[in-house]
């Protein structure tokens, strides 16, 4: 299949692009969505190439939006929404919790909500509290939603692509830290373009990356870093930095998730730490922290770790402290090394 | 410092009646039947904006069919609508019993609505679609839905069809045109829209049909829902079911007494009809009004259909001690039973002997689905296997409902 360098809003707009051309029920639609092709571009020219009725503006609504969606989805189209900022997907969260997620269950199977949520996530582009969060674990505790968060251009085409195919409701968060490029929180060092790493090269053709299956981005024999989305590149910073040999593993999809590779890989290391943006309490690593425990305690030569975001709101002036940088990663990896914290 | 102006009070809005009091309903007033005028139906929403405040009534007190909105049925489709009328009504009274009975946990009564949703019912196709809320039970009793599958999901027994995972009455009938009920109120109105934009950007000819309490309409659920239909010109029909009482608030507190639910739609641009909700002919004509609106491409009309809620809100609910115990007797616009029936009789096409015949046909009915229902167990009796608790949660099962099913051993 022929490729091309893409970052990952190009990588994003052409998995739109392609289910658009293939599939005939797939729509997509958001606020700024259509003509100007949304404010971080995702859906750039798919007004001008598919049609009006096929890629549009919607009201400032989220709530409005999403349900729309919930009923295009149980008529048997496929469509493709976007929430502008993950911050904003609080007033849709209803329709999208009690509504979308429940009713495949609650019709006894005579409803499906087959649609796809998008929004730009996560922190690093000094965008305040109300343009930085990371509402993942919202979402992960509620039976009925998939959750999936892409760290590389290759991916993110594949993984929507398997998204705006797959049944159920998912909600995909696109991490905006990487849309230009990988970023490894070293915020003062110059950062560098997607061309110049391998995900970057991306089919320009359908393809489609199962949902529910783990990438291990760098094998290591000393220590797992759990992570996903911008703290994918920030655990690899991390792992350098601190000189350990950490196996690093990008979850790409929450849930389902993929327990076999992260079961497997702990018990080969013997040591966990998990990376995220989102605050501690109740986040994502508490799960996962959980899981680990559960299956490979006797496998385990030291505590879990966490790194993760303040259990504060996101601030603007201290956004490089809030934000989880390689050096708070380095040092969890020698805390974990040297047999706790 | 003094001040010379009066200090703000806050008002809180209260109903006519309390218990105790005699009901009052002097503050209605409603035009005569067949006093509202038809528009054409491609008449712009701000050329008719009087039909958000007037009562479009065909039946008068007589049982006489009046007036520009008379939509002349056929004498066999009144006495269909009739006879599922009574059948609903029939369908409440044995299964509160059954609540009362401890059959099942909780039951809704649809009492003094019935023409509502058997009308629209009738009137749209099964390929339409209905998102409707939890008082819409004559749609599927009007349509032949069997009526001892109603009552399986009622007693979550074996036969659920959607396998004790809804609270009674939260029905789901896909091939009847009837979506799948939400608890959380409003969330429905959105979707029928986003159903309608479907069919019409797929270039079908199907269109929907949504309800709402007038309690509810206080959610932003039915603002966003009233916006998207009006910016995409979505062929939907949006009901509002004003029967007066929002559980024990009036509908005063929604919103009520400061204009009428009908106008709300004033403010999006969309046309408004505001309908005696107790007169099948009327709503009947409402109802073919706004669906040719919606099947010739003109978009969604908001119909308000002004009723009273007869029964409690749910089998949890006392009204005695919120609102004057006679108030439904006491109604202005009469049951809309007892109106359908005399206008057949009038038309010669019924009798009061019919009539009983009716009520003890219906009777008859549900006792024998009740009967059959029974068989198969009411709630605790029999069951769905536990094994169907992990299933559809998603298209397939992930290994952590596998586990957890093993765990619960089954
Ligand atoms: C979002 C939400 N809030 C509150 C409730 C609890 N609740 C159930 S019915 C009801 C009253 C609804 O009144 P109305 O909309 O007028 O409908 P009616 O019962 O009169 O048919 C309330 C408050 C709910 N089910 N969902």
């Amino acid at each position: 299949m022929t490729t091309a360098p893409m970052n990952m809003i190009q990588a994003l707009n052409s998995a739109i692009d392609t289910k658009m051309a293939e599939d005939p029920n797939v729509l997509s639609f958001g606020e700024d969505a259509g003509y100007f092709g949304g404010v971080f571009r995702v859906t750039d020219q798919l007004q001008q190439k598919h049609g009006l009725t096929r890629s549009f503006d919607a009201p400032i609504s989220e709530c409005g939006i999403v349900a729309a969606a919930i009923g295009m989805g149980a008529y048997g189209l496929r469509p493709v929404v976007e929430i502008q900022f993950a911050d904003y997907i609080y007033p849709a969260y209803d329709q999208i919790v009690s509504e979308a997620a429940k009713m495949r269950y609650r019709s006894g199977g005579q409803f499906t909500s087959p649609i796809t949520i998008r929004s730009p996530y996560g922190g690093g582009i000094f965008g305040g509290q109300t343009h930085s969060q990371s509402p993942e674990s919202l979402f992960t505790h509620i039976a009925g939603l998939k959750v999936v968060i892409p760290s590389n251009p290759y991916d993110a085409k594949g993984l929507l692509t398997a998204a705006i195919e797959d049944d159920d409701p998912v909600v995909f968060f696109e991490p905006k830290r990487l849309y230009n490029g990988p970023f490894d929180g070293w915020h003062e060092k110059p950062v560098s373009p997607w061309k110049t790493q391998e995900l970057a090269q991306v089919p320009t053709g359908k393809y489609v990356e199962p949902i529910g299956k783990a990438r291990v981005m760098r094998e290591g024999s000393d220590v797992t870093i759990l992570a996903y989305g911008t703290m994918v590149w920030v655990a690899l910073a991390g792992a350098e930095h601190a000189g350990v040999d950490a196996e690093v593993i990008d979850l790409r999809t929450l849930v389902p998730l993929d327990i076999e590779t992260i079961e497997a890989s702990v018990k080969k290391t013997g040591r966990c730490v998990i990376v995220h943006e989102a605050p501690k309490t109740s986040g994502f690593g508490g799960e996962l922290s959980a899981l680990v425990q559960e299956r490979c305690f006797y496998h385990l030569e030291a505590p879990i770790a966490r790194v993760t975001g303040w259990d504060t709101p996101y601030p603007h002036a201290f956004e490089w402290e809030y934000f989880p940088g390689p050096q708070r990663v380095a040092d969890a990896l020698k805390a974990v090394m040297s047999g706790g914290r | 410092m003094m001040k010379n102006t009066p200090t703000l009070s806050l008002r809180v809005p209260e109903p006519s009646g309390r218990p105790g009091d005699a009901p009052d309903f002097s503050h209605l007033q409603f035009d005569p039947a067949g006093a509202v005028s038809r528009p054409e139906v491609s008449t712009a929403p701000y050329e008719m904006r009087d039909h958000a405040f007037r009562l479009v009534r065909v039946l008068d007190d007589e049982g006489q069919a009046v007036g520009p909105w008379d939509p002349k049925l056929d004498p066999e489709v009144l006495r269909r609508g009739l006879k599922a009328m009574i059948l609903t009504r029939a369908f409440d009274e044995r299964m509160h019993r059954a609540h009362r009975q401890g059959k099942t946990s909780f039951y809704m009564k649809c009492t003094g609505e019935e023409a509502i949703a058997v009308a629209q019912g009738m009137i749209l196709s099964r390929e339409d679609m209905g998102f409707p809320t939890y008082r819409q039970q004559g749609l599927l009793i009007a349509r032949g839905y069997p009526l001892a599958s109603m009552m399986n999901q009622i007693y979550s027994n074996a036969e659920d069809p959607i396998k004790g995972r809804q609270l009674p009455i939260m029905y789901s009938a896909k091939d009847y045109g009837f979506f799948t009920i939400s608890g959380n109120l409003g969330t429905q109105v959105p979707q029928a829209v986003g159903w309608a934009m479907a069919s019409a950007y797929k270039g079908d000819d199907k269109i929907a049909i949504s309800w709402i309490g007038d309690g509810a309409t206080a959610e932003g659920d039915f603002h966003n829902a009233l916006t998207f239909a009006a910016v995409y010109r979505a062929p939907v029909i949006l009901n509002v079911v004003n029967n007066q009482w929002a559980i024990s608030s009036f509908m005063g507190i929604a919103g009520g007494l400061e204009t009428t639910f009908a106008a709300k739609a004033i403010g999006y641009g969309l046309p408004a009809l505001r309908v005696d909700g107790n007169d099948f002919l009327a709503v009947w004509a409402a109802t073919q009004w706004a669906e040719e609106r919606a099947r010739t491409n003109q978009g969604a009309t908001v119909i308000e259909l002004f009723t009273y809620r007869g029964a409690p809100h749910s089998t949890s609910d006392d009204p005695s001690r919120y609102r004057p115990g006679d108030e439904h007797e006491k109604w202005p616009l009469g049951d809309p039973i007892e109106r359908l029936k005399q206008h057949l009789i009038v038309l010669g096409e019924w009798s009061d002997e019919l009539q009983v015949e009716a009520e003890k046909d219906a009777v008859e009915q549900v006792r024998a689905a009740g009967k059959e229902s029974e068989a198969i167990g009411t709630l605790g009796q029999s069951r769905p296997s536990v094994k169907t608790m992990f299933e559809e949660v998603y298209a397939t099962e992930d290994w952590r409902l596998v586990e957890q099913r093993r765990e619960v051993g089954v």
